[in-house]
């Protein structure tokens, strides 16, 4: 049986929030029961666009995650559920109904990822609902999917066995994996959000002039064990990525020739620009 | 006899369309009059009586007749009533007075269209998608897009996705690589938002007058602003705006009504402000008020002298720049530029697209950018980010150029060759002559970039192949030239490319934004052509649309305009200076005019279109001031939405969205300056824009509000020509090469024809080449005009030399201390060198083009973009404009992410939401101009606004004082923690007097009866 999914390249997304204009578009003003009653015009964000700026001025770096209902094949609103009111369809699509669903508040906070929503008018809860009854007519992506100018956003339709290959293949990941809930939604770079830096800028003086240091090599350790090497660029500048966030202390050493070695102690919490390090 | 035969046939064509069309039945119940049709000697006619509906006819001359439609001779009339209809012959029938038409205007008028309903009323469009969905198509000014339409509602809007029958895209081969664009179109964030627009609550629904404006009595002009309105009939609307019109005339003299329009507008052809408003302005007669170059600034003002381009307002030809920059440069440096902000303009995400191939690091191209703010375009993709304090990113271009002479880093013989005045300039930079060195360190002291940094950037740059990219385009526009140094910056930029030897493989203006490789050659008017404007000076219309879509011209008697930026002055003290923006030659920048003209009537009344300029222009609490004089006697506002100045007026006159009137258009398709704008998409697409829904309320379409006001005046077949709205539509399409390509019905039926891509051997050639290989100008673009060539028509430049002059020598013959003819860098009057102003407020403020919503459109609303925090932050059930400031910053205010803060300075003060974030540098702060929300939350001009309108606190000043040029995108403002006050006096806030503040989000309600556009009935 094929089933639905949605890879996001982190990477690829400008946060130019056309998936949520285009979902606002289909669902504000719009009854599509039983698949959803329409969007409250304000107050959901049904795809929510997440993002982390990394760094300082002026090395820093932004990363933007739209998530929303990830369709989990071990959903909590699914078991919590009264009355039937949410189902995993065949294809994957989990579905909230909204009339069965009425008073049930409860389901808002079934999901570890915050995105039901609560229609207060309708007094029934509400996520994205994959654009089913799009799809149901022949649709072959999604709204969002549709209207995303890099692509950042793609939908699949394929047995589990071949998105595992594609998730192994591309080092897809999903959103909070503790939770176990067992996402549809992948996500590509997911690093940019959710890993940190190291970045620095190396300089020396000469003949009175202060320049970028180019081509030194920049080792990083920690407790003494080496983690990664680096070569600076024409600016001076280095960068050592995907470390894992409040990793704490760090040494980056610095060797450029005609210049004795650098070193420079770093802590990691959130990203860090050590900026201009003179030799 | 054969007129005779037509005009039997004419009366069976009423019956016929009667029985047909129920709509035609009751337009027939309209009306009762006696029409006639003859030949002027009487010799053949027909007369039609119109009577409750119904129809009678009989052959003969009667002389009871309401109206009359006289032709010369029975075969001139044959000719002319045979469709299909030929306008030139018409037209030059009318000119030569050998047709006329006679009677009441307003009754000719209606048999006229009424005539012409009966051709038009069986057109069908749209493609039925089953379950009672009909798909039509529009455009937007941020895409075309497929609009689903069930029971008189529109579902939904979406992208157009190519079908089979579509042409396929273009490919550019380059260093062994393939680039091909998706076969589908893009929506900018403002395209997509369009649905929720339609359907705003802030539709003006129908026509409005001020409770206390009686244009018979009192007319208090101090109350705009400050009182509501209440609703009255489309009749006494236009009978007030008639009879306003003809006051103004009367009392005071021709010209004493001005127009203002802003500057974009709904997307379409025929409803254009260059269109049907050019059209009703003229005839009516008017003092325009003159547009500065707009987002052209420094580019017109300032980098024409360099290289001339005046047709393009100053900015570069861009041809086959997206093949050659693909296959031959190495470095793309982005000065000001956010084409992912901006999407060019009109562009969607079509660049996006484009710009995400450099992401791939086979192709080896590296990026720059410079910016104060890491913008949208830096985040997208990855390069050394510069962040120069505002305004002063001339310095450290000279500093470039400066390490490029010391270090012999330009191209010495293209210098010597193809440029003139180098060595002026190269002294200048040298410190010869003020004998300050333009040194990386120099620059340093001005605009905060490590000296280092600037040059390591320019040996990377002198060894390299490179693309400068200033402004949205990639060729101007946008950017640094609308701030106080924007003059500068152009002109520095132009001398950077110069250097480099400008036109050689890899070594050119852009971003990927223009220059795709899309058939040029395939005539489709753009928007600045003029659509049914007749006018032969304000448009491009005389390049090829007059002769392609014959009209009736029109033309403006009063010769006097009101710069723009100078208006509330022009009105508040009766006079103001400006330099016009025309761009046929270099020269005509030069030539000042004042306001009032000789022995012309100073404006009494204005007609106002929309109501962006609170937001879009400069220090605008001016033009409260000036909507408030009573030498403004009247002010009518024909506006969409009731928002911004149209709180400000006497009348409302609720105009329709174009999803709800027919037109026509080109994505893109911008004419005139903007010549080939369709560059900056992959797919040329042109757009039958069907009504989806009828129009809201009692709004209309403009032309159907200019024709009304029009048969007031006597004028409306002069200004329709007899015709519907939707026949202008056809004619359009008649005049383009569609009609070759794809019939009128198919046209409707599909709603989209995409011009299939050119042919790789006819792709137009790359910008510039021809002037490095010295070679006659073979770029499709009709400018510089032919007398502009100094030497050999195609040969060279427009500059004086032809070349590009370091030395500009128009700026010679000019002269202007603020622009010396080598450009030299001048501090900013707004920032670091301000004295006392910069001691009190300490923070430069960007204001640029806004990302979600385009100028106003799109903002505000109750619109989607709401929705989106990075637009705009919800505070207690408000939704605040955003402002951007170095986490720094905020952290020393006290201020943390989505407080309300007071943005204010001694022009005013605006209450924000605050974003602290690393994206600045220290002493800066971003927020995007045009909020479409003015919402002073007491006295207007007087307290705080809560809308956004960030231009309440930008100088108005002129970036010199002898052009007509905006300079207020940076401003010094402070930022405070918002006390809840409501009302402004910014010592009272520096803590000069103590008052019990009020919790942030807990803000007084403005006060009811001061609610502005407030509507009682």
């Amino acid at each position: 049986m094929k089933k639905w999914n949605m890879v996001i390249d982190v990477a690829a997304c400008t946060n130019c929030n056309l998936c949520t204009l285009a979902t606002m578009d289909e669902y504000i003003g719009n009854d599509w029961s039983p698949y959803a009653a329409p969007m409250p015009k304000h107050g959901h964000k049904w795809i929510r666009i997440q993002q982390k700026e990394r760094g300082s001025v002026p090395f820093i770096d932004m990363a933007y995650v739209p998530a929303m209902c990830n369709h989990c094949d071990d959903a909590p609103c699914v078991q919590k559920a009264e009355n039937g009111a949410v189902t995993q369809r065949e294809d994957g699509i989990v579905l909230i109904d909204p009339d069965k669903a009425k008073g049930q508040k409860h389901l808002v906070d079934a999901c570890p990822y915050g995105h039901i929503w609560w229609n207060e008018e309708l007094q029934t809860p509400q996520a994205w609902p994959f654009d089913a009854h799009l799809i149901d007519q022949g649709w072959k992506q999604t709204r969002g999917a549709q209207s995303c100018p890099t692509a950042a956003m793609k939908v699949y339709c394929l047995e589990d066995a071949e998105i595992q290959r594609m998730v192994a293949d591309d080092g897809l990941e999903v959103l909070n994996p503790e939770f176990g809930t067992r996402p549809r939604i992948w996500y590509r770079n997911l690093w940019r959000y959710t890993t940190a830096f190291i970045g620095g800028s190396v300089s020396a003086e000469a003949g009175g002039l202060v320049d970028c240091v180019e081509g030194a090599k920049v080792t990083l350790t920690k407790d003494s064990a080496k983690q990664a090497e680096a070569v600076t660029d024409i600016y001076g500048d280095f960068k050592f990525d995907r470390l894992p966030e409040d990793s704490g202390a760090y040494t980056v050493e610095i060797e450029a020739q005609g210049h004795p070695k650098k070193t420079v102690e770093a802590t990691l919490g959130e990203s860090v620009y050590l900026g201009e390090i003179r030799l | 006899m054969k007129f005779a035969i037509i005009l039997f046939g004419m009366a069976q064509l009423f019956k016929i369309t009667a029985w047909r069309y129920p709509k035609f039945r009751e337009r027939l119940k309209e009306r009762n009059l006696v029409a006639q049709i003859k030949t002027m000697d009487n010799s053949v006619g027909r007369w039609f009586r119109f009577e409750n509906g119904r129809v009678t006819t009989g052959a003969g001359v009667r002389d009871d007749a309401d109206i009359c439609m006289a032709f010369k001779d029975a075969a001139l009339a044959a000719k002319l009533l045979m469709p299909p209809i030929d306008w030139l012959d018409q037209i030059n029938a009318l000119k030569d007075f050998k047709l006329s038409m006679t009677g009441d205007d307003g009754l000719a008028n209606w048999f006229a269209q009424t005539t012409m309903l009966t051709q038009s009323l069986g057109w069908k469009w749209g493609r039925d998608m089953g379950g009672g969905v009909l798909r039509t198509c529009n455009m937007t000014n941020g895409g075309p897009v497929f609009v689903d339409v069930k029971d008189g509602k529109i579902l939904r809007m979406t992208p157009i996705d190519f079908d089979e029958t579509d042409p396929g895209p273009w490919t550019i081969k380059a260093r062994g690589m393939e680039f091909t664009p998706p076969r589908r179109t893009t929506l900018a964030p403002h395209g997509q938002n369009a649905k929720s627009i339609v359907y705003s609550p802030d539709r003006c629904l129908y026509p409005m007058k001020r409770v206390d404006f009686d244009p018979n009595g009192a007319r208090n002009t101090h109350m705009r602003g400050k009182s509501g309105y209440e609703r009255i009939s489309w009749d006494e609307a236009i009978d007030i705006v008639a009879g306003e019109i003809k006051r103004a005339k009367r009392l005071h003299g021709p010209g004493a009504m001005a127009v203002s329009h802003g500057s974009h507008h709904t997307w379409g052809n025929i409803g254009y402000y260059l269109s049907a408003l050019y059209r009703f302005r003229n005839a009516v007669g008017h003092t325009p008020v003159h547009h500065n170059p707009d987002s052209w600034e420094g580019w017109y003002w300032g980098a024409v002298h360099h290289w001339g381009h005046s047709l393009r307002v100053g900015q570069s030809e861009t041809y086959g720049t997206v093949e050659d920059c693909l296959q031959n440069c190495d470095m793309i440096v982005f000065w000001a530029a956010d084409p992912e902000t901006t999407s060019g303009s009109y562009g969607a995400q079509e660049g996006t697209v484009r710009r995400q191939w450099l992401k791939d690091r086979k192709l080896g191209i590296d990026v720059v950018h410079v910016d104060p703010y890491y913008n949208q375009s830096a985040q997208f993709l990855p390069g050394k980010w510069f962040a120069p304090r505002p305004t002063t990113s001339v310095a450290m271009a000279m500093a470039i150029a400066y390490v490029w002479i010391r270090e012999g880093l330009y191209d010495k013989d293209y210098v010597a060759s193809h440029t003139v005045g180098f060595d002026v300039w190269k002294a200048y930079l040298l410190g010869e002559e003020d004998g300050i060195p333009k040194t990386p360190e120099w620059q340093e002291e001005e605009t905060g970039v490590p000296a280092r940094d600037v040059r390591a950037l320019a040996r990377d740059w002198g060894r390299k192949r490179v693309y400068l990219a200033p402004g949205g385009w990639g060729n101007g526009h946008g950017g640094a030239c609308r701030n106080q140094t924007g003059i500068q910056w152009a002109r520095v930029m132009v001398c950077l490319v110069a250097m480099q030897g400008l036109g050689k493989p890899g070594v050119n203006m852009g971003n990927l934004q223009w220059g795709c490789p899309l058939d040029f050659n395939f005539y489709f008017p753009g928007y600045a052509d003029g659509g049914m404007s007749g006018d032969l000076e304000g448009t491009a219309m005389p390049v090829e649309l007059y002769q392609r879509m014959p009209q009736l011209p029109t033309m403006n008697t009063p010769t006097q305009k009101i710069p723009r930026i100078h208006m509330p002055e022009a009105i508040l003290d009766g006079k103001a200076e400006g330099y016009p923006w025309v761009g046929k030659s270099i020269e005509h920048q030069f030539g000042k005019f004042g306001y009032p003209a000789p022995g012309h009537a100073k404006v009494s009344m204005l007609y106002k279109y929309g109501g962006s300029i609170l937001s879009t222009m400069n220090n605008t609490n001016r033009w409260v001031k000036m909507y408030q004089s009573e030498n403004l006697e009247f002010v009518v506002n024909q506006s969409i939405w009731n928002e911004g100045e149209a709180k400000f007026a006497d009348v409302i006159l609720p105009a329709c969205t174009n999803f709800e009137r027919p037109d026509i258009s080109e994505w893109a398709g911008l004419g005139g300056y903007g010549h080939h704008g369709q560059q900056q998409l992959n797919h040329r697409v042109i757009v039958f824009q069907a009504p989806a829904i009828e129009p809201m309320g009692e709004s209309k379409s403009d032309f159907w509000i200019f024709n009304e006001i029009c048969k007031r005046m006597g004028l409306s077949n002069y200004f329709s020509e007899g015709i519907n709205e939707i026949d202008w539509v056809k004619r359009m399409f008649d005049a383009s090469d569609m009609p070759e390509k794809i019939s009128w019905k198919q046209f409707l039926k599909k709603g989209y024809y995409v011009v299939p891509a050119e042919k790789e051997a006819l792709r137009a050639p790359v910008s510039f080449r021809w002037f490095w290989e010295n070679r006659k100008k073979d770029v499709p673009e009709p400018q510089p005009l032919p007398s502009d060539y100094a030497e050999e028509y195609l040969k060279g430049l427009q500059t004086q030399s032809g070349k590009l002059e370091f030395e500009c020598n128009s700026l010679k013959r000019f002269v202007d201390p603020e622009r010396p003819p080598v450009v030299k860098y001048v501090p900013s009057w707004e920032g670091r060198h301000s004295g006392e102003m910069f001691e009190k407020f300490p923070l430069q403020m960007l204001t640029p083009h806004s990302r979600y919503s385009f100028h106003t459109q799109g903002d505000g609303k109750d619109s989607f973009l709401l929705n989106i925090d990075d637009h705009r932050v919800e505070v207690g059930g408000w939704y605040y404009w955003v402002i951007r400031m170095n986490a720094e910053d905020a952290r020393a205010r006290g201020i943390k992410k989505h407080d309300l803060v007071k943005v204010h300075n001694d022009r005013g003060a605006v209450i924000c939401a605050a974003l602290p974030t690393n994206r600045l540098p220290r002493g800066v702060c971003h927020g995007y101009e045009s909020s479409a929300m003015y919402e002073p939350m007491g006295e207007p001009g007087r307290s705080v606004d809560r809308g956004g309108c960030l231009n309440l606190l930008t100088p108005e000043r002129t970036q010199t004082k002898t052009t007509h040029s905006l300079a207020g995108a940076n401003a010094l403002v402070e930022i405070v923690p918002w006390d809840g006050r409501t009302e402004y006096m910014s010592e009272a806030f520096a803590g000069a007097v103590k008052q019990d503040p009020l919790p942030p989000g807990k803000a007084e309600a403005p006060k009811d009866e001061m609610a502005p556009g407030k509507v009682i009935a």
